[in-house]
């Protein structure tokens, strides 16, 4: 004992080693947690398969077989309706959803498909710097907020107007922030498309990809934490989180996917699996059976929809909530199909990786507002007057708020510091300052009159 | 006061630099990756959308012209492909590993920082090192890219011993630097200016050459302050070395530092201890950025030669906002003013 003090002074005063319990007693404490383990999973003598934690259940067997992904069936995709809009399994009832409902998921499909391809125009022109449009994808968005409760909260990748839309959002807010005006609540510092509502339950949307899956599951703990220590007042809710297949390669995938399921947090992955990431093809993406293979190996009830398919899209995410909300909680796979018809983004031209006519064969073949047009033709509660009004009355309000948000003055130069830290530092202060000595001893030189209060603004 | 005749907010065009002004396109790392990949077998080139040409076209054709066992798609994954790339350069290949942009680098920190810096240190006389190894990304501000296509973290690699920081200027320089990083047998990180990609035409030699490492150069020389920089200010740098000699007098010298980490302090040294006075500039926030490590050790060398403290004009502490990115970088107004502050210290 002495001699180990005199070697050993050092690491023996250092906090890191100090513990608070003499060894015995830490042992004490964990064994019970240790014991449960292994009383649950007893390796009886003589049994016909491994009950060691790690595999539970898993049958010894004399065949030496690998599994082989080839060899088993590819997870097959829920659908409700076909390309016409009508019921693929004719036995089953008509899907439960009110006409005011309906109507309200094809208008706002309608918005975002009216608002994509003049924003798109917009950047060509010069007026916005950046735009990605959803086209094809406007089902996924829609669909799956429309089954959400409106206090779930939501991350999103950047591919889900539809979501914002659904929510409530409104035309104002997205030209706001496209333009990046005094009015948008992510204060002109993001790039276009990088929506967030607090009033919504929408975080604000972050560029480095993935980054939001392990933050869902997080955020999901939470909710469910805070409902166990308060039902009253904390209803139960689940987190909804969108990503691309591109962005399900990046190891922030696995983290959250391995951390919710094993904390059983109750929170949607959302899949949206449009075939490419950017120019690469889900081929040099991965070589397994899509995302939605993945959930099963982190033991997470997984299903697959058809993202063209409203309805499909509707009912699976309802009842994943349902499922993500059972018992203990837990974590539930969502992955949607829909091809990718449109450019990446307007910083991009597809026609350089892949066949301008492989993506017109796609446009021609199926569309989800089109397969929720004709099933609501079918049943009467559209036609072709009500689209021609409808789309000329949405195209209006969406020039109209364009034109708002335009014109309206860039937020104050000030808030280029501030929000870094909760307070603007003594260090900032003194930039700040600095700044603005340069921008009064060189006025002709700054152009700061579209800021709001200008020079003042700092 | 006298007023300037130029517009800080536009980006400084890359050809005032240059002495030749033939017509060759922009792609010359493009044309540095080719002649990499036709002279050496082990070099490999891969990342994220690089078979069709990468979103900067830097990658154009060299699928097609060399096979996609050497260049290819790698799934969307940083971590995954500078992990891949210090595999294969530990197993004696030289693979230039592609992040798309520098902002995008940092789900591989733990593979650059721990372990592409460390292996030969930790190796020791196994030698099984990871030089050859060169990760390229594009990084700085043009304009509109936020928060998250804008950044300059080369400070953040320039505190790791082990990993070469190279910064090229210009086009004919991002050819020689490359080169020299991909034959280097120390694991480079390779930082590419977007401007690089825009300068429309600059005389870029056909014939492959390298530019040494840690090697700075002085573009212009003069006798009263010494302006250290690299990249894309370096543009706006002799702007403002022009207007404040014709405004004031002073002879400026700007350097060129090139390769950030390690990196030529003879040059700088000898330069301010001939001037006495020195401005270091960057896009990077001025906390913890280069301008500290460079005004610091040119305090602890040359204090007796300075007139002036030294002056750091470089990004605000602060993260880049979408709408207030012109007033975040150095421009030539703020690198002018800092050459009329040391000279009238
Ligand atoms: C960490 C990171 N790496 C790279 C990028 C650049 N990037 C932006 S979008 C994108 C493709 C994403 O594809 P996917 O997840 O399939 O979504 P999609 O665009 O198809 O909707 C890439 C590579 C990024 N934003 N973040
Ligand atoms: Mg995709």
């Amino acid at each position: 004992m002495s001699l180990r003090r005199s070697v050993r002074p050092l690491l023996r005063q250092c906090s890191l080693y100090h513990m608070p319990q003499t060894f015995p007693e830490r042992i004490r404490l964990v064994l019970p947690a240790i014991q449960a383990r292994a009383q649950s999973m007893p390796q009886k003598p003589g049994s016909d398969r491994v009950h060691f934690p790690g595999a539970v259940n898993s049958k010894f067997t004399t065949v030496m077989a690998f599994a082989r992904p080839g060899d088993m069936p590819a997870m097959p995709t829920y659908r409700v309706m076909d390309q016409d809009g009508e019921l693929v399994d004719k036995s089953r009832a008509q899907p439960d959803i009110s006409d005011e409902e309906v109507l309200k998921i094809y208008k706002d499909m309608i918005v975002v498909s009216v608002m994509d391809p003049i924003m798109y125009q917009a950047q060509r022109q010069g007026r916005l710097s950046f735009y990605m449009v959803s086209a094809g994808e406007e089902g996924i968005a829609v669909g799956s907020a429309s089954a959400l409760d409106p206090a779930d909260v939501v991350f999103a990748q950047y591919r889900e107007a539809g979501v914002f839309q659904y929510r409530g959002f409104g035309l104002d807010g997205f030209m706001n922030q496209l333009f990046a005006n005094r009015l948008d609540e992510g204060r002109g510092r993001n790039m276009p498309v990088h929506y967030g509502s607090a009033k919504l339950n929408i975080h604000t949307i972050s560029s480095p990809l993935a980054t939001q899956l392990p933050q869902a599951a997080g955020a999901a703990y939470a909710l469910k934490l805070a409902h166990k220590l308060d039902p009253e007042t904390n209803k139960e809710r689940v987190v909804c989180c969108y990503f691309g297949e591109g962005a399900a390669s990046e190891g922030d995938f696995h983290a959250a996917l391995n951390v919710a399921a094993t904390r059983s947090c109750p929170v949607i992955f959302f899949c949206r699996n449009n075939g490419f990431a950017i120019s690469t093809p889900t081929l040099e993406q991965y070589r397994g059976d899509g995302i939605a293979s993945r959930g099963v190996g982190y033991g997470i009830d997984t299903i697959r929809v058809d993202g063209n398919d409203v309805f499909a899209v509707r009912e699976a995410t309802a009842k994943a909530r349902e499922l993500a909300l059972q018992g203990e909680n837990r974590p539930v796979l969502v992955e949607a199909m829909s091809y990718r018809v449109a450019h990446h983004s307007t910083s991009d031209d597809s026609s350089k990786y892949r066949e301008v006519r492989e993506v017109e064969s796609w446009k021609r073949r199926d569309n989800p507002i089109v397969r929720l047009r004709k099933w609501m033709e079918a049943r009467g509660l559209w036609n072709e007057e009500l689209e021609r009004e409808e789309q000329t009355r949405v195209k209006k309000a969406v020039l109209e708020a364009f034109g708002r948000a335009e014109r309206e003055k860039l937020p104050a130069l000030r808030l280029m510091f501030e929000d870094v830290y909760e307070e603007v530092t003594e260090e900032q202060e003194q930039q700040i300052a600095a700044l603005k000595d340069v921008l009064e001893r060189y006025p002709a030189e700054y152009d700061v009159d579209g800021y709001e209060r200008g020079k003042d603004g700092l | 006061m006298a007023t300037l005749r130029f517009n800080p907010l536009r980006i400084a065009r890359p050809q005032r630099l240059l002495v030749s002004h033939s017509s060759s396109r922009p792609y010359t790392i493009n044309s540095a990756l080719r002649h990499a990949l036709s002279t050496d077998d082990s070099v490999l080139l891969f990342g994220e959308d690089i078979a069709f040409g990468g979103v900067f076209r830097c990658s154009a054709n060299l699928a097609t012209d060399f096979g996609g066992d050497r260049v290819f798609n790698t799934p969307l994954c940083e971590q995954g492909i500078v992990g891949f790339a210090i595999g294969a350069a530990m197993s004696g290949f030289r693979p230039v590993a592609e992040i798309q942009f520098a902002d995008y680098v940092y789900p591989a920190f733990d593979q650059l920082i721990n372990e592409a810096a460390k292996a030969r240190f930790r190796a020791g006389a196994t030698n099984l090192h990871a030089g050859g190894l060169v990760v390229r990304m594009p990084a700085g501000a043009v304009g509109h890219g936020a928060l998250y296509h804008s950044q300059s973290p080369e400070a953040l690699f320039t505190h790791v011993p082990g990993l070469r920081v190279v910064i090229p200027r210009s086009p004919a320089q991002a050819k020689g630097l490359l080169l020299a990083s991909i034959a280097s047998n120390d694991p480079v990180l390779f930082l590419e200016p977007k401007i690089l990609y825009r300068a429309a035409r600059e005389h870029v030699p056909v014939e492959p050459y390298a530019l040494p490492l840690s090697k700075a150069e002085v573009l212009r020389t003069g006798s009263d302050v010494t302006i250290v920089s690299y990249g894309t200010p370096l543009y706006a740098c002799v702007d403002a070395a022009r207007a404040a000699e014709r405004d004031f007098g002073v002879g400026v010298e700007v350097i060129d530092l090139r390769t950030i980490y390690p990196w030529d302090r003879a040059c700088v040294l000898d330069s301010v201890r001939k001037t006495g006075r020195a401005v270091v500039v960057h896009e990077a926030p001025v906390n913890a950025g280069v301008g500290a490590e460079v005004a610091a050790t040119i305090q602890q060398e040359a204090f007796l030669n300075l007139e002036a403290p030294v002056q750091r004009v470089a990004g605000w502490s602060t993260h880049v906002g979408l709408v207030f990115e012109k007033f975040m970088m150095p421009d030539v107004v703020r690198i002018y003013d800092a050459i009329r502050k040391v000279t009238e210290y």
